[in-house]
């Protein structure tokens, strides 16, 4: 075993990069959160963004298409979703996990001719001499446009809930509905657009995966990404930065395991694996006292009738 | 104008007629999905659901009928206990796996002795290993307050990963050349669950699978416990009123299906698949969730749902080999239905009105 193998530097930049899958599918369901609206099928979304953004970057040579069009992928999918909890009012957890398992089904069907192939190359932003900087610039001027595309996202989400009036009357939709309803906003179109919102961001996670970070198409290679990310949520306590907080030390803690394996420590490979899976599960019960922080109406019904 | 009216009571007629309907809108609509992959859409519904019951080699297919739809029925019955009263286990595949690796595991221990006790034992060892794997979940949640749906999902991908261990390391088969997976158990008499009647698919999982569902009738429909679970899903203040006591129902919830889903695997590594290998396992974990849904999470019907989606695997494999229908065009069929059954549940607990809302 040589631990010198692992450079903390390089670990900070991929660790980065292990992050931004988890991030966008946070960040995106955060929303759908804040809006009371429960949705399980993120892993579903994910996968099949993957797989869009995988398909529509080998054709058209362009992974940013192919983003553009993993995000297309999830909040087409994720409009199922609202059609049955917000139109059909079915139950959200059921519907969730009906996502799920067809998104995975549909990605599969989707990514037949594509297992093998390898995708274009998406290019590090140029930041020209910052690059050089020591320290700094392998860990803050050296990624893919999406990652810090990830980051302004947050700040945005955050922004927007906190300062502006969209977000507060998100926010309103999501602590009571009926209430807001009584003042005269759209529930469901409002948790409708959330929703998609919520897939287009899980689709671009997805995408990330398969374009990005592999880069391969695979059958279900996010590997229950989109299931930690929504325990990430739980975890945040439904606040953006706490989000990224979050997602930093998951992506840590995935970049570890796989440099562990890399530098040939002692624990079985396996058990290194199983490792993110453990941590996620030690964290929500650390910090699943904390549940006054969900929104009020968070996986309730909403149905207009009074 | 159309709109919706809350029914003061849930319809039984849409109930039992909505899982119909879906099946046929999934038909319909699995039917486009094949004629856009090329396929004949109906020669690929005949092939799928007529062949394997009536076609030249039924006789084949039948009892694969039983062999996939026990282990199935099994888990649904446990899941659908825990989704009556809102409690949500959906790491049955990692309970599932858990099960098959504690049976095998105390059976290749015994290995090469012969003896009756042995398979009885590994019954035991398998409904334990689900049950301890269950437990996880429902402790934390009682203890913490943790989201079930949560761990018991991360539970299997660590379940997951401890199979891969355990078929690499462990439980490797000494004289197997350097391949994974353990011994074959089909080959060692006093752990195989052989079938009961040679040919006709019946083995000790089918019993199992029966037995539940009796149990849970009996539990649903004339036991106090099974009064607790309704009462907790419909109205769970009213449960506190009645004395249900939360914790206890989701340690007995999440343990009872753990435990199902651990003796399905369990039967499932002794019979059918044999050996303990990286993916022995194939979903059902999943799928029963479907089931559990399609048989609106009653026994009888959650048996009826086994038989169809265990038809559409063995269907789904005919018209794999046949049609050259990809095998993950039957994930998207079966993840159609229960689309289908969610939306059309609509009309059981709501009415269609036509024209203006009153105000009052």
């Amino acid at each position: 075993m040589d631990l010198s193998v692992i450079n903390p530097i390089l670990l900070i930049a991929a660790l980065m990069s292990a992050a931004t899958p988890i991030l966008l599918a946070a960040t995106g369901e955060l929303v759908v959160e804040r809006a009371g609206v429960l949705n399980l099928g993120v892993e579903g979304m994910m996968i099949l963004g993957a797989i869009c953004g995988f398909a529509i970057a080998v054709e058209t040579g362009s992974p940013l298409t192919g983003f553009l069009a993993a995000a297309a992928g999830g909040a087409l999918l994720s409009l199922l979703f609202a059609l049955l909890t917000q139109v059909a009012l079915a139950n959200q957890v059921a519907s969730g996990l009906a996502l799920t398992l067809f998104g995975l089904g549909l990605s599969a069907l989707l990514g037949q001719g594509y297992v093998g192939v390898k995708p274009p190359r998406m290019p590090d932003i140029n930041f020209g001499f910052l690059t050089d900087i020591p320290i700094t610039g392998p860990i803050l001027f050296s990624h893919d446009p999406v990652l810090y595309f990830g980051l302004l996202l947050v700040a945005a989400v955050w922004a927007t809930l906190k300062f502006t009036r969209v977000g507060l009357i998100l926010r309103a939709v999501g602590e009571n509905h009926d209430a807001a309803h009584a003042l005269g906003y759209k529930v469901v179109r409002i948790r409708t657009l959330a929703i998609m919102f919520g897939g287009a961001c899980a689709g671009m996670g997805g995408a990330y995966i398969s374009l990005i970070r592999v880069p391969q198409w695979t059958e279900g290679m996010t590997a229950g990404v989109g299931w930690i990310a929504l325990a990430l949520v739980v975890f945040a306590s439904w606040k953006p930065w706490r989000v990224l907080l979050g997602a930093y030390l998951f992506g840590g803690i995935t970049q570890l395991q796989l440099n562990l394996q890399g530098a040939g420590v002692a624990i079985p490979v396996e058990y290194l694996a199983m490792s993110p899976y453990i941590i996620t599960i030690v964290v929500l019960v650390i910090l699943s006292a904390d549940k006054s922080a969900a929104p009020g109406s968070l996986g309730r019904t909403f149905h207009a009738s009074h | 104008m159309i709109w919706l009216e809350k029914r003061p009571q849930p319809s039984r007629f849409f109930a039992y007629v909505t899982p119909l309907l879906a099946v046929l809108a999934t038909f319909l609509f699995g039917g486009l999905l094949f004629a856009a992959l090329g396929k004949d859409p109906v020669q690929s519904i005949v092939t799928i659901f007529w062949e394997p019951l009536f076609g030249e080699f039924a006789f084949y297919y039948r009892p694969q009928l039983l062999i996939k739809g026990a282990p199935l029925v099994l888990i649904a019955i446990g899941l659908s206990l825990g989704f009556k009263a809102g409690i949500w286990n959906i790491g049955a595949e990692g309970q599932y796996i858990m099960g098959a690796l504690f049976g095998a595991g105390m059976g290749l221990a015994f290995y090469p002795a012969e003896s009756v006790l042995i398979f009885p034992a590994m019954v035991l060892a398998g409904a334990f290993g689900g049950w301890i794997w269950a437990m996880i979940p429902a402790l934390l949640k009682v203890r913490f307050g943790t989201n079930e749906i949560l761990v018991s999902l991360m539970l299997v991908y660590v379940a997951e990963q401890f199979l891969a261990s355990m078929s690499l390391g462990l439980l490797k088969n000494p004289e197997g050349f350097g391949f994974p997976g353990s011994r074959n158990l089909q080959q060692y008499d006093s752990a195989h669950n052989a079938e009961i009647i040679a040919g006709s698919g019946m083995h000790w999982g089918v019993v199992a699978a029966l037995i539940a569902v009796i149990f849970a009738y009996v539990l649903l429909a004339r036991h106090r416990l099974g009064f607790a679970v309704r009462v907790t899903g419909e109205a769970p203040r009213a449960a506190r009123f009645a004395g249900v006591n939360p914790s206890r129902l989701i340690l007995f919830c999440l343990g009872t299906s753990g435990m199902l889903a651990g003796l399905a695997g369990l039967f499932e590594v002794a019979g059918p698949a044999g050996q303990v290998s990286i993916d022995f396992n194939v979903g059902y974990g999943f799928t029963a969730i479907i089931v559990a849904f399609l048989g609106r999470l009653h026994p009888v019907g959650i048996v009826l749902a086994g038989l169809l989606m265990a038809l559409t695997y063995i269907g789904g494999d005919i018209a794999q080999s046949q049609l050259g229908l990809p095998a993950a065009a039957i994930q998207v069929f079966q993840g159609m239905l229960l689309f289908f059954l969610l939306a059309l549940d609509l009309f059981t607990n709501y009415r269609l009105r036509f024209g203006r809302a009153e105000t009052v």
